[in-house]
């Protein structure tokens, strides 16, 4: 397997964070927080910022904007959150405790028997 | 490795606003990611995660002795329910060693699905006592490999298992079995949540 966020390739993502491997405890970023872009690339602004950018043009998860960049969770948090503070995104549903409200379980129940 | 990669990505409609998460954990081979892939309308990626100490919590920390980071793959796969909710499913390692990340996956999740192979039962003793643990909500699915079946009371009682939680058999390569096991934990879960009983003592399901 090749890809960043292996042993092989530190330096890269040490620059990609500016040497930030952890993000604020307080960040909203959940494997399932679904992100949206509100605004498009600019010009000069860090590539995988870019790609974000892109890849949220319809929500998408956390865990899958990492899973396309094959960049680790945690580097892609702190990516978001940089994007977060800019406003150049948004997050849906920040992360929370268990859900445990009947109606969200039965809206849950209900989509996977229709599928 | 034939995931990750970008080819023919399927986007969520711009209402989606909701993403829940279930875990199927089990042993190496017990079918994990055939249950997520006959379920998941994308094809299953997987990405990884770098866990540090710092992560840790107080009372399991010696058993990253010796090793500020560790990086485990783990794949996912996704299921759109309506316009606004979407189901992510998890195949999360059972092995001992990556207790911490089940606790980062776990934290807010729906529940689980403990995928059991009646061969090797032994497997899956770690992970039903981590779920027990956490008071995650989880059940328990016999995958069927084509041997002999194994009788649910004999499973159960090797499993030490509540009599609460609901086992099930499955064939994880077929999306309507695999289907019919999440309809079972989620209906699990919601019952659990009814009762009253259970509301006053909630999970401790704050772990990051």
């Amino acid at each position: 397997m090749n890809r960043p966020g292996r042993d092989d390739a530190p330096d890269r993502l040490y620059t990609i964070t500016q040497g930030r491997s952890r993000t604020d405890p307080d960040n909203p970023f959940d494997l399932v927080t679904l992100v949206v872009a509100e605004s498009e690339p600019v010009a000069g602004m860090q590539s995988e910022h870019v790609a974000i950018l892109k890849l949220t043009r319809f929500p998408t998860s956390v865990v899958e904007i990492a899973a396309e960049l094959r960049l680790p969770v945690g580097i892609t948090k702190v990516l978001l959150c940089d994007l977060l503070a800019a406003g150049r995104v948004s997050a849906r549903h920040p992360r929370r405790p268990a859900i445990t409200d009947p109606d969200i379980l039965e809206q849950v129940l209900v989509g996977l028997r229709n599928l | 490795m034939d995931s990750a990669t970008s080819d023919a990505r399927t986007p969520l409609g711009a209402s989606a606003d909701q993403g829940f998460k279930i875990v199927v954990v089990g042993g190496f081979g017990v079918g994990k990611t055939t249950l997520v892939r006959s379920v998941s309308e994308i094809r299953p990626l997987n990405t990884e995660e770098t866990m540090t100490q710092a992560g840790a919590t107080v009372d399991d920390i010696r058993q990253v002795r010796g090793k500020s980071a560790t990086t485990v793959a783990f794949d996912f796969g996704r299921i759109s329910l309506d316009a606004r909710n979407v189901l992510y499913l998890f195949g999360a390692p059972g092995q001992e060693r990556f207790w911490f990340l089940w606790d980062r996956l776990f934290s807010g999740t729906l529940g689980a699905v403990v995928l059991v192979d009646t061969r090797r039962i032994d497997d899956s003793w770690y992970a039903i006592d981590r779920l027990e643990h956490h008071g995650t909500p989880f059940i328990v699915a016999c995958n069927d490999f084509g041997g002999p079946v194994r009788a649910g009371a004999d499973v159960r009682e090797a499993l030490d298992l509540d009599p609460q939680v609901p086992l099930v058999d499955c064939d994880a390569r077929s999306r309507e079995s695999g289907k019919q096991v999440l309809i079972t934990l989620v209906q699990h879960v919601k019952n659990r949540y009814a009762d009253p009983s259970v509301r006053a003592g909630l999970p401790r399901q704050e772990f990051v």
